[in-house]
């Protein structure tokens, strides 16, 4: 239908297409239509615009080429003293959350409640404000809170920022992000930038080997020595002695991994067996000159 | 020469009526700074569209470098401030252009609540900005993760432990963020998508619809 030039169809068609033809019907009223001294948006005032761009362009390079962006250490999860510390904008939900009446049995307030009310209301302000009146001094109420939640935020933050200065500098910490680019920029090494070669197993031919492929180890540290489930035992010799190694085997570490012994014995495997594996562990060592990985190392 | 495409296009395509929707229309005088200093307030929106033109471009080219697995991506952000040429420009404008879109946002949402401009006929759209406000917030929570330091994980695995706090929502939300038993490989993936991907998108269909509206209504009247 849309193949044929009727007139006398409602919607016409460009062409062959089903583009409807533009009636010139919805032409902008001229300027001179409106009060003041309006302008056209293009050119006349993109021309204008375009220089606060730059402007603000010049100075927005200006502050990314002063202050490069900060990158820390690799992340590691088995890390206990970092202190953590949200992006700015989120100080003031954090802090939020230490004070007694919106943490720990009251928590939902600190995380629901409170900023439920906040972003709740000002998401139906134009539901919760229907009047007329648009200057903020005619109208109190919407004004005065507004005014009570930008204290609130920047108190709140500034409070959040402070505090975390003062645990910084209570433990001694410096942030690792700082930390780098200081060593960065003396020259010296940093950890996490260079390739890591993976240790090698060493004397594999040992009855030591042989004890660990029957160990309850593998199930965890799998029977390349690589890790699966624990982390790997390949270079573990540079980190613990033979008594720690056996140390670990009977009493676990940590709460990450349980006592062995037992489940070894009934294996099949004797104390003098696991003495021999503990023995071969500790043999599993980084080729001499190099460090175990985790060193962080000054070539200065 | 560009007359005729533009002729030969417009005969096809009659672009002519989306031409004047975008761009032919006026600036009324109260919200030109050239002629009231003080109606430099209306600059924020524009600026915040702007630095967010900003963060589209640096972020697409910094996926050319960052890879989204835990052993590589810290290592990848590494090169890309230290090896790369002008990297570590690329990756400073989006650093601190994700700061400062918040900061103009903050301050364009200040202007149009001061202003009563979210007043009839104009709520949806301040709903819409709202929900562009809650979309940066979530795409600057998804971001810091990404560099994989200690300072992106660490402050990741409190937020989503604050996340997990919330009554009955809490362990989905946790399960959703997380991935996993704990925050690592899976989180770092869906933080990356979500950044990437779920997120723009949606940040994309919310300022067309905020733009779509502007155009409709007109910018609010002088006060």
């Amino acid at each position: 239908m849309a193949h044929d030039h009727n007139s006398k169809e409602k919607v016409v068609y460009v062409g062959d297409s089903r583009v409807k033809k533009y009636k010139k019907n919805n032409v902008p009223l001229d300027y001179s239509a409106y009060p003041g001294n309006s302008e056209a948006f293009v050119p006349n005032f993109l021309l204008k615009e375009w220089m606060v761009g730059s402007v603000f362009l010049v100075g927005f390079m200006i502050l990314t080429m002063s202050h490069p962006s900060p990158l820390g250490y690799p992340a590691d999860p088995t890390k206990t003293d970092f202190v953590p510390i949200p992006d700015w904008y989120f100080l003031f939900l954090y802090q939020l959350l230490k004070y007694p009446y919106t943490s720990d049995a009251f928590v939902v307030l600190g995380t629901l409640v409170l900023p439920g009310l906040l972003f709740g209301g000002l998401m139906l302000a134009p539901f919760l404000d229907t009047g007329k009146e648009r200057r903020w001094y005619k109208r109190p109420i919407a004004s005065s809170l507004m005014f009570l939640s930008l204290f609130a935020i920047v108190f709140l933050t500034m409070v959040s920022w402070q505090g975390y200065q003062h645990e910084l500098e209570e433990l001694n910490i410096i942030p690792e992000h700082i930390e780098r680019a200081e060593k960065l920029e003396a020259g010296l090494e940093v950890p996490g930038g260079k390739e890591e070669e993976p240790v090698a197993i060493v004397n594999k031919e040992s009855e030591g080997y042989d004890i660990y492929q029957k160990s309850s180890c593998i199930s965890c540290h799998a029977a390349d020595l690589n890790g699966a489930v624990g982390p790997t035992l390949l270079g573990i010799g540079d980190k613990y002695s033979k008594e720690e190694i056996t140390d670990i085997i009977i009493n676990g570490f940590g709460n990450r991994m349980g006592p062995q012994l037992q489940q070894n014995l009934d294996a099949g495997l004797t104390e003098a067996d696991l003495d021999t594996l503990a023995v071969w562990l500790a043999e599993q060592k980084a080729p001499a000159g190099e460090e175990a990985p985790e060193e962080v190392t000054d070539t200065k | 020469m560009l007359k005729s495409v533009y002729n030969w296009i417009d005969e096809r395509l009659d672009i002519t009526p989306m031409w004047r929707d975008v761009a032919d229309h006026e600036v009324p005088e109260h919200v030109n700074p050239a002629h009231h200093f003080s109606a430099f307030v209306y600059c924020f929106g524009g600026l915040t569209f702007f630095i967010t033109v900003i963060q589209i471009l640096s972020g697409m080219f910094l996926t050319m470098y960052y890879v989204d697995d835990i052993v590589n991506a810290y290592k990848s952000v590494d090169y890309l401030q230290h090896k790369v040429a002008f990297g570590v420009i690329v990756r400073g404008m989006h650093h601190w252009g994700a700061s400062l879109v918040i900061v103009m946002m903050f301050l364009h949402t200040l202007r149009v609540f001061f202003t009563g401009s979210y007043k009839a006929p104009r709520e949806m759209n301040w709903i819409v900005g709202m929900l562009i406000f809650f979309v940066m917030l979530g795409l600057g929570f998804t971001g810091y993760l990404l560099p994989w330091d200690n300072k992106a994980y660490f402050a990741t695995q409190v937020g989503i432990q604050i996340a997990a706090s919330v009554p009955i929502l809490g362990q989905y939300i946790e399960t959703f963020l997380q991935g996993g038993e704990i925050v690592g490989a899976q989180t770092l993936t869906r933080f990356f998508a979500l950044h990437v991907f779920f997120l723009p998108g949606a940040l994309l269909a919310l300022l067309g619809g905020h733009f779509f509206m502007i155009r409709k209504q007109g910018i609010s009247g002088p006060l």
